[in-house]
């Protein structure tokens, strides 16, 4: 990848974070994958959560944004059939996890460049977790192969920016099917146009440079390739320098924005997601980019991360400023043994067909 | 020792691990794959490597010659 790529990946997601709680995004989130999508299952009424209600337009806008690059770069391809059952199972342990931390990696980031010292504990947590779910990948596991949709059911990948195309005019008229937040975070936002620019923006970036949190770690573990994680590298310090300028830097671990200081839960939550990443072969940031991409079986594991922040919500499991309620250590603890099951159960055999 | 494998349909990082093991006590490695992300990735672990990689123009489909 080009270094102009790292840098202006590495700005766009850094300062368009910052600038996007200048202009009205709770503290820290500017971007999450996690949260956003939370606050998106809250609109659509999938939890009843009266303040975490809002389609927030920077999903929307990653997914347009990467589904345009895709498109018009050629790459765009229709494929699924890789265990999507699965998929969706751990598209929600995910979402869980990142919901008892409060944030995906991207996030963890982002409240780290705010001062935010429990984006260490959840980091920690994310390698550990890749470091897990790399064992599992080296003894064989895999979902299993996708293949290229042809046809007239080709459309099914482009199901995803439809929806999301759909949603963002939705949300941008206001329409009556989806709830609002009238207070607390869901009632904190920047302005549609904003959110939907900088969604654009971001996604055909992430779309290009194939921005992944975990495929960052992996490819510096396996190849010693920097460049992914030099992108968040220069993400995290051009987000500092911003919140330093606008006074948003807060260092310590207290009094934190939509943030809690169960420091085992912040390790284990994003322990959580660090393995359900590794095993979907991408965090998810990147599922979303995917989804946008034709792949449907990340499509459907966004699915499951939307299901799963409803019952996140609905269950009590996910955490608020007060902490993790015993419902969500629980079952964070269920959703590792879960994970560690599939990871175990899904070997293949060799896959070298021939030796001469 | 000459070896050919499959790998189309399998998403990321499953293509590099794959690769990789593949190349143990290989010096001759053909890969077949369609997915732009493994062959960005294998391209990166073979040159990390010092392998020769000879790869096939296409579109949707891409065929990976890897030699010591």
């Amino acid at each position: 990848m080009s270094t102009v790529w790292v840098i202006v990946a590495g700005l766009a997601f850094g300062l368009g974070a910052v600038l996007l709680v200048q202009a009205g995004n709770p503290g820290n989130y500017g971007f999450c994958a996690a949260c956003h999508l939370r606050d998106i299952a809250g609109a659509l009424g999938i939890h009843k959560t009266p303040v975490l209600q809002y389609a927030r337009p920077e999903i929307m806008g990653w997914v347009i944004g990467a589904f345009v690059l895709s498109k018009t770069s050629g790459e765009f391809r229709p494929r699924g059939g890789s265990a999507p059952l699965i998929r969706f199972l751990l598209g929600a342990l995910m979402m869980l996890g990142a919901l008892v931390f409060l944030g995906c990696p991207l996030r963890a980031l982002l409240r780290l460049s705010g001062g935010d010292l429990n984006g260490i504990t959840a980091l920690a947590g994310f390698l550990a977790g890749i470091g897990s779910g790399i064992i599992f990948l080296r003894n064989g596991f895999s979902l299993g192969r996708a293949r290229a949709i042809s046809g007239p059911i080709a459309f099914a990948g482009y199901l995803p920016v439809i929806f999301a195309a759909a949603l963002a005019a939705a949300v941008a008229a206001g329409a009556s099917f989806l709830y609002f937040s009238t207070k607390g975070p869901g009632s904190q936002h920047a302005p549609v146009l904003i959110s939907l620019v900088a969604g654009l923006i971001t996604g055909a970036i992430a779309m290009k440079t194939r921005m992944c949190l975990s495929g960052g770690f992996r490819d510096y573990f396996l190849v010693k390739d920097t460049s992914l994680l030099k992108i968040y590298g220069l993400l995290f310090v051009s987000a500092t320098v911003a919140n330093m300028f606008f006074g948003s830097f807060k260092l310590g671990f207290t009094g934190q924005p939509l943030a809690h200081t169960m420091h085992l839960w912040n390790f284990l939550g994003l322990y959580l997601v660090g393995v359900s990443a590794t095993l979907l072969g991408g965090c998810p940031l990147r599922q979303l980019i995917m989804a946008a991409d034709g792949n449907t079986d990340a499509a459907i594991c966004v699915l499951g991360m939307l299901a799963g922040a409803g019952a996140a919500h609905t269950l009590n499991m996910a955490a608020s400023g007060a902490g993790v309620p015993i419902n969500g250590q629980l079952a964070v603890a269920a959703g590792i043994v879960v994970t560690f099951a599939i990871g175990w159960m899904f070997r293949e055999k060799a896959l070298v067909e021939a030796t001469v | 020792m000459t070896k050919k494998i499959d790998l189309r349909g399998y998403s990321c990082p499953i293509p590099l691990l794959r690769t990789r093991d593949a190349l143990v006590g290989c010096d001759d490695l053909t890969v077949i794959i369609d997915e732009p992300a493994a062959r960005e990735n294998i391209l990166k672990y073979a040159a990390s490597q010092n392998y020769k990689v000879d790869c096939s123009d296409g579109k949707e489909e891409w065929t990976l010659h890897i030699v010591k």
